[in-house]
């Protein structure tokens, strides 16, 4: 394992004076304070944060939630892991300042099922925040009371998407819900709820410790602060690395050691692929997004052999609802499959892009959204690689 | 937002309205100005995208979406493009809640519906020649509005799952399912019975039983619900025309069937007619083209119910109110829907005292067929087929019922559903609308009013009432035209009461009392009811009438296909018509029933006979599956 080179988040020894930060201020300062910073989401769809939180602090209602999406499912990703095994205050007191910010007094970690090693050590720091008043009745003091439990995922890939993840701690089959309604307004049981990423979090505490202009300094105008990476695949150093936003694919394949590699799948299976040619883009939320998972593929990698995988991956994972994800996620794994028995004709390949397209746009939730990004752009930069293979 | 068309109550937690969405007062009611194509309209606040196009004559294609069930958004059909967003949205969940500027056939739109289309064919086993639905498939519709002339991503020939044929009542074949789920929203949140639901992930979801199991063995009710709302040939009832085409080319066999009104009041849909056209008459002259040797009406048998239920439930008041006799249930319940009684035998398996011990019509005219009628005709029970033809898919479980051969032999044969029925006159090539009519056969012939409004909602208590008043008053139920207003409508749970005043001596102790009853349709509303009851809140109710389905018999699940609210209405409409036109309309002045106690029933309504033919016991089966 790499050290962890520091910029935001590795530089602080887990914990922070964020949170005590932040309970002397107004909840509308912490969500003006949070839009102010460029905060987005983590988990790689990238929405605002401060938005996200000004919605569900205008929402009216008795009973609020703060979730934290622990369900680090991306294949690709270990980068929550590290988080919540070595940063693990950083974490909750962001949540702890969520629930100050939105008017909400529970929240809820939600640790994928793979996790469940972490759940003793993740209890322990509940406890320890207790007893430090760091959380419970009147924290450090404050009028606010707030506490945190934690529940498990089973391994469903969906249950990383919000409303799915949501069905599930109401303890309903992991699917997506439709929108509108947005958590934002009824999320959990019903009520106004915020879910963010275990870094969105992370950073909200960073944030309040250090100041809006501190934070600002690090990423692009559009992608504020750094971004963990978890890079996994053909390279020297594999881990995780905390990068500004704005670093390009070239810079880190550097610092991984990487530099031969002849594509990078930035975002993990429903992420792109980004050929060399490409390497001097950069990644952020304007250019490459990712959650975090950054796969390098060296120059003897069968690239369709790792679009199939990917493709089987999510024939397996879609959640079964919308007809484009259930149904489609096969048509394109079953292309693959014929380009790899020389059988797929390229009028054929022409109608599953065109398949792939209408998944784009036409998909329920995320998941279905994003599946055949793999497929059309590891068949659009390889094509040519592909099939003279063949 | 996601509320249920007709109910939020029914509405699962994750779909509930939310109360706390921050809608500024004045926007509700309020009118949102949207454009559609290209063309301004005003849509009202909150409505979805797919109510305000069909509202305006744009046509939106829907799978998944049912207007008696929640909002799903997930066969995507429906997706309409949205100014400004990435994605499509599903019209059927999209609430209207800005001004937004929609496109309803754009090229995205199109090729996306037509992906969606040729994706659910290839996975649909089959062909449309060889399949039930041919010529009422949704699917089959879509492929034609879409023009598929090929499978674009092959089509899948293996089977996958064997054909459950375990009920008596329902076939599922899952090889035909597209997942819409519309039995999943029918079964959980319309029925509140939750048998079906979807397991698994991916290409391997399927919808299925607790633990897989056959059909039979979970606490399904049979109320066929799920087959009226499957858009496909997934769903559908235990067809026995093959077994009864056979009993009517034996020579041996004297096959006489039975025609309920709410099948009557339907089964011109499935001839071209718009609903709400009773085709009583007609069908007699075409069932005997078709060959069954007698016609007759279960509304002689549905007068026959009300003798008896309506005794019990005088006598249950006596015994109560002049005895005290503590083992006396009140309410009691009517027992004449099948799914019904299947419900309270899993559901409230404590609580089946409360319901009338008298059979369904159904099953009272098999029992006096095959007893009274081979009689009075000479012929030997063993040779006569009873089929009964019924709206229902239930009463083929309820009429294989260990219990229901009290004549001593099987006393329904068959129970026949509305759909099936009108497969069989089809493929003689008669076209029902054109049949002369004629009448019901004798010994049973005409009968009144009352058993024919059984059919809808409300009909079995508005019939009892006419009868039950008039035995213990001497006089008509005091309502213009004896028609019993309260008891009318498709209102969920009703309630309303008649006071008993000045009664005949005999009924003394009912004088001043005041008549309660409730009327509830649909199991979810039954289920309201029952918790009412456990509760003990329902102690001054006398009398409750329980449908399983929606609208009542007239919406059965063995009722053309489609339905909604709107056919419903139609057909309860044509019930009642039916009901004002005849001579007779009271249980108890039809004289074919007065015959009957007069020749055969010699102890009268609730005497040792008919307590041997016309009365049952239940079965508390619980809904705890092995």
């Amino acid at each position: 394992m790499p050290s962890r080179k520091g910029i935001v988040l590795f530089d602080t020894k887990g914990s922070s004076n964020g949170l005590a930060n932040a309970l002397k201020k107004t909840r509308q300062d912490i969500v003006m304070e949070i839009r102010e910073s460029g905060l987005r989401g983590r988990g790689g769809a990238g929405f605002p944060t401060g938005t996200k939180w000004m919605l569900a602090a205008a929402a009216i209602a008795d009973r609020k939630y703060v979730v934290c999406n622990a369900d680090e499912g991306e294949p690709g990703t270990f980068k929550d892991r590290v988080l919540l095994d070595e940063y693990t205050d950083l974490v909750f007191e962001g949540m702890v300042i969520a629930g100050y910010a939105i008017g909400a007094t529970h929240g809820i970690l939600y640790l994928r099922g793979e996790y469940r090693y972490m759940l003793a050590k993740l209890e322990d720091a509940l406890r320890r925040m207790r007893s430090e008043n760091r959380l419970g009745e009147r924290i450090l003091g404050s009028d606010f009371s707030f506490d945190i439990t934690i529940r498990l995922g089973s391994g469903a890939y969906v249950c990383g998407e919000e409303t799915a993840l949501i069905e599930s701690l109401e303890g309903h089959r992991g699917e997506a819900r439709n929108r509108p309604p947005f958590p934002v307004n009824t999320g959990y049981l019903g009520c106004p709820t915020i879910v963010n990423n275990v870094e969105t979090f992370a950073n909200v505490s960073v944030i309040m410790a250090q100041g809006v202009e501190w934070y600002k300094q690090y990423g692009t105008d559009k992608s504020r602060g750094t971004k963990l990476v978890s890079v996994s695949g053909d390279c020297e150093r594999p881990g995780v690395y905390e990068i500004p936003f704005g670093t390009t694919v070239k810079e880190l394949l550097k610092l991984v050691g990487g530099e031969n590699a002849k594509a990078v799948q930035i975002g993990g299976a429903s992420g792109i692929c980004v050929p060399r040619a490409d390497f001097h883009r950069s990644i952020a939320f304007e250019d490459v997004a990712t959650g975090g998972s950054v796969i390098v593929f060296g120059e003897h990698r069968d690239m369709l052999h790792v679009l199939k995988n990917f493709m089987e991956f999510f024939v397996e994972e879609s959640c079964g609802q919308c007809t484009p994800c259930r149904l489609g996620n096969p048509v394109l794994l079953d292309g693959v499959e014929k380009i790899g028995r020389g059988e797929c004709s390229m009028n054929y390949l022409q109608e599953l892009f065109d398949l792939g397209a209408s998944m784009q746009i036409a998909s329920k939730c995320g998941l279905g959204q994003s599946s055949p990004n793999p497929f059309i752009s590891i068949l659009t930069h390889f094509q040519d690689e592909i099939f003279s293979q063949r | 937002m996601h509320t249920c068309p007709t109910d939020p109550h029914r509405t699962p937690v994750s779909n509930q309205p939310h109360t706390v969405r921050p809608v500024p007062q004045g926007e509700i009611g309020s009118q949102v100005h949207v454009e559609i194509n290209g063309k301004p309209y005003k849509a009202p606040f909150g409505a979805t995208i797919l109510e305000v196009c069909r509202e305006m004559g744009i046509h939106i294609p829907t799978l998944c979406y049912h207007k008696d069930l929640c909002l799903a958004g997930l066969c995507r059909v429906c997706v309409v493009e949205i100014e400004g967003m990435r994605t499509l949205q599903a019209a059927c969940t999209f609430p209207i809640t800005n001004p937004i500027k929609i496109l309803t056939a754009s090229e995205k739109v199109r090729k996306a519906r037509r992906h969606i289309v040729d994706l659910l064919i290839s996975d649909h086993v089959g062909e449309c020649y060889s399949c039930h639905r041919n010529g009422n498939c949704e699917l089959q519709s879509l492929a034609k509005e879409y023009g598929v002339d090929s499978y674009r991503f092959g089509h899948r020939t293996e089977r996958r799952y064997e054909i459950d044929r375990s009920s008596y009542s329902l076939v599922r074949d899952m090889d035909k399912c597209i997942l819409c789920r519309r039995c999943v929203r029918t079964c959980i949140d319309l029925q509140e019975v939750g048998v079906l639901e979807a397991v698994n992930r991916g290409d391997r979801t399927k919808i299925t039983t607790f633990m897989d199991k056959p059909i039979a063995e979970v606490i399904c009710i049979n109320c066929g619900q799920c087959i009226n709302r499957c858009p496909t040939a997934a769903l559908k009832a235990n067809d026995p025309s093959d077994e009864i085409w056979r009993a009517i080319e034996d020579p041996t066999k004297h096959v006489v069937i039975q025609t309920a009104p709410s099948p009557r009041a339907a089964i011109g849909e499935e001839f071209g007619l718009p609903p709400g056209r009773s085709m009583t008459r007609e069908l007699n002259t075409a069932l005997r083209l078709i060959g069954f040797d007698k016609v007759f009406d279960t509304n002689f048998s549905a007068d026959l119910t009300i003798m008896e239920e309506g005794t019990e439930l005088l006598l249950r008041l006596k015994k109560k109110l002049v005895d005290g006799d503590p083992t006396v249930k009140l309410p009691q319940f009517t027992s004449c829907s099948p799914g019904w009684v299947k419900y309270i035998e899993h559901f409230y398996p404590d609580y089946l005292d409360h319901l009338s011990t008298a059979k369904s019509p159904q099953q009272m005219f098999g029992a006096v067929i095959k007893t009274f009628y081979a009689q009075e005709s000479g012929i030997d029970p063993k040779d006569i087929v009873t089929v009964a033809l019924m709206p229902c898919s239930a009463k083929k479980f309820e009429c294989n019922r260990p219990e229901m051969n009290d004549s001593g032999f099987k006393d329904v044969d068959y129970g026949l559903t509305t759909r099936e029925l009108a497969q069989m006159i089809r493929e003689t090539g008669i076209h029902l609308p054109e049949m002369a009519p004629s009448n019901f056969d004798e010994p049973f012939g005409e009968a009144s009013g009352a058993g024919l409004i059984f059919g809808a909602t409300g009909g079995v208590m508005e019939a009892a009432l006419r009868t039950a008043y008039e035995i213990v008053t001497g006089r008509e139920v005091p309502f213009k035209n004896l028609d019993i207003t309260p008891c009318r409508g498709f209102e969920g749970v009703r309630q309303a009461s008649v006071k008993l005043e000045k009664v005949k001596p005999e009924w003394s102790f009912l004088e001043g009392v005041e008549l309660r009853f409730m009327i509830a349709h649909g199991t979810a509303n039954a289920k309201t009811v029952m918790d009412a009851l456990v509760r003990g809140e329902l102690d001054d109710i006398h009398f409750i009438e329980i449908m399983a389905c929606p609208g009542g018999c007239l919406g059965g699940g063995g009722q053309p296909i489609p339905t909604s609210q709107e056919i419903r209405a139609k057909r309860a409409e044509a019930i009642y018509a039916e009901d004002a036109s005849l001579p007779i309309r009271k249980s108890h002045e039809n004289p074919h029933v007065q015959y009957l106690y007069e020749r055969f029933l010699t102890d009268g309504p609730c005497g040792h006979l008919s307590h041997k033919l016309l009365h049952t016991h239940y079965t508390k089966r619980g809904k705890y599956i092995a």
